[in-house]
């Protein structure tokens, strides 16, 4: 394959990791900008949304179907799991920002071994509902002006055009939901000044269990889209943890726009860089972007400085 | 309407209020008068449940609200203007005042109303509340307070830091409140905006009540003020 096309099928791989990693990386944002809670748990949330897509979509018989019911019911048990631990430990620590972080790792490692121990340490996959091969066009110039050529191996599958699709309905549907509801409303009220918000008759504590539950649902949900593509694992949340914080970084802590933009960023160039050299070289980058981030533009991209 | 009886409060081991009394009626304006770290601003905490009560009672004609969870206490119409105006910096002038009328699902009328009394907010709706300037912003401190339609208003030094025209168009809105009943506590620093409009004093000194005098008393023989104040 000449480079043209080579760089738009690794684009392509790119645009999917960064739908996935938009999704999880909004729920972390969402969780720390509103609870200030580094949730060091996130990643398992993700895995646990690909592992339950496993044992779900078995036990509804496998196939469409199967899929279909992982995707609606994983996000909502994941998501009731999550206000669990928020009810049985945050709450109880005050939302300290120091203590949450102790206890976050804490949650990974029972989520993990408790993936472990249920699910094994074999990877397994979840046959997606749909996955057609659709050729893509290149464009050559020839001899006589642009011609419309078909490379062998330009393609994509419907199914990874549906993650980026579902990625992105599902992150207008929260910009709207932040922006345009009540309870978005209420959110953001929390979020500016939790005691002046108790004041005015919100109940912060259900807010931050509706905000935790709701930040972990999309890590599963990103989770539940990423098993037919990627198999589920025990250990696939360190990854998807590291990728993220540094999505959450770039983008600027609490801000959904900066979160998109830095997923798509580090989406693509995770993707090319990949592709066209290796996935150790894409991770170093990354994290290197990240570091001059931090010292240039501490407050990210989006963000805003500390008053 | 507002009464508190023998309440201890403070902040985790610093215990800042011993035993402290005093009711708040409608209809009149009580003010807390007291020095620096006296306990003026924790004793409107604690009646927001916002600190937890190591002993006494906090009632709202006749109920017991001292051990309401905190996002309770408004709902029985307690208006809240916190000390510095604490206002949602990021959120525009509507959602500032629509979160005041959630509080209780007030009409909508309620807001006409409030914009009535600061019709400057109405021209600045879609404005964030941190590009308001400072005495927009008490007004809209306010007026989200008022928007939950409050039995009993709590206001901690609404005049700090405004211009002499500001501080007369929040007490105008004071003092018309006060007319329609409202029972009013008002912390202020500045004895000449508090003895003109206030009813009653309470001296606070050490987290304790020194004394209690009428408004009317103090106006007649300022010589008492020296003696609580020392000014």
């Amino acid at each position: 394959m000449e480079f043209g096309p080579h760089l738009m099928l690794a684009a392509l791989e790119g645009a999917v990791t960064a739908a996935v990693l938009a999704l999880m990386a909004a729920g972390l944002s969402l969780v720390f900008g509103v609870m200030r809670v580094v949730n060091v748990a996130h990643g398992e949330f993700y895995m646990l949304g690909a592992v339950l897509a496993f044992v779900v979509a078995g036990m509804a018989g496998g196939g469409a179907p199967g899929f279909v019911a992982a995707l609606v019911a994983v996000p909502l048990i994941v998501a009731a799991l999550a206000v669990a631990a928020d009810r049985a430990v945050l709450r109880r620590l005050s939302y300290d920002p120091e203590r949450t972080i102790v206890a976050t790792i804490g949650i990974l490692y029972i989520l993990q071994q408790l993936a472990l121990m249920g699910y094994g340490p074999d990877a397994r996959p979840v046959a997606p509902p749909f996955n057609h091969r659709i050729a893509l066009p290149w464009i050559d110039w020839g001899a006589g002006g642009p011609v419309l050529t078909w490379p062998w191996g330009l393609s994509i599958t419907s199914y990874k055009l549906f993650v980026i699709g579902a990625a992105a309905t599902v992150l207008a549907g929260l910009w709207l939901l932040m922006t345009r509801t009540r309870i978005g409303l209420v959110m953001r009220a929390t979020q500016l000044d939790r005691e002046t918000a108790q004041t005015f008759g919100i109940p912060v504590g259900r807010v931050y269990a509706l905000v935790f539950g709701l930040g972990a649902g999309l890590a599963a949900l990103a989770g539940v889209l990423i098993v037919p593509i990627q198999q589920a694992h025990y250990l696939m949340g360190g990854d998807a943890l590291l990728l993220s914080f540094i999505v959450v970084i770039i983008g600027g802590l609490g801000s959904l726009p900066g979160t998109l933009i830095a997923a798509v960023l580090i989406g693509l160039s995770d993707g090319i860089i990949s592709v066209f050299f290796s996935p150790t070289l894409a991770k170093i980058i990354a994290t290197l972007l990240v570091a001059l981030v931090l010292v240039f533009r501490p407050q990210g991209l989006m963000g805003k400085p500390a008053r | 309407m507002l009464e508190v009886q023998g309440i201890d409060a403070g902040y985790g081991p610093v215990q800042v209020l011993r035993g402290l009394s005093l009711d708040v009626r409608p209809g009149e304006i009580t003010c807390l008068l007291g020095r620096n770290g006296a306990g003026k601003t924790t004793t409107m905490k604690a009646i927001m449940g916002l600190l937890p009560l190591g002993a006494g009672r906090i009632t709202l004609a006749g109920e017991d609200i001292g051990r309401l969870p905190a996002h309770e206490v408004p709902r029985r119409g307690i208006g809240y203007i916190p000390q510095g105006r604490r206002l949602f910096a990021e959120l525009t002038v509507a959602q500032n005042l629509e979160i005041g009328l959630m509080t209780r699902n007030s009409p909508r009328h309620v807001l006409t109303r409030v914009l009535d009394l600061f019709p400057r907010l109405a021209d600045r709706m879609g404005q964030r509340a941190e590009t308001l300037s400072g005495g927009e912003q008490q007004m809209l401190a306010t007026a989200r307070a008022l928007c939950l339609e409050p039995r009993v208003l709590l206001l901690d030094e609404p005049t700090e830091g405004l211009q002499p025209s500001m501080i007369e168009a929040i007490r105008q809105v004071v003092i018309r409140l006060k007319s329609e009943g409202v029972a009013i506590l008002l912390v202020e620093q500045r004895l000449d905006a508090v003895l003109s409009a206030a009813d009653r004093v309470v001296f606070i000194e050490n987290g304790q009540v020194r004394e209690t005098a009428d408004a009317a008393d103090l106006r007649a023989r300022p010589e008492l003020l020296k003696r609580y104040l020392g000014v």
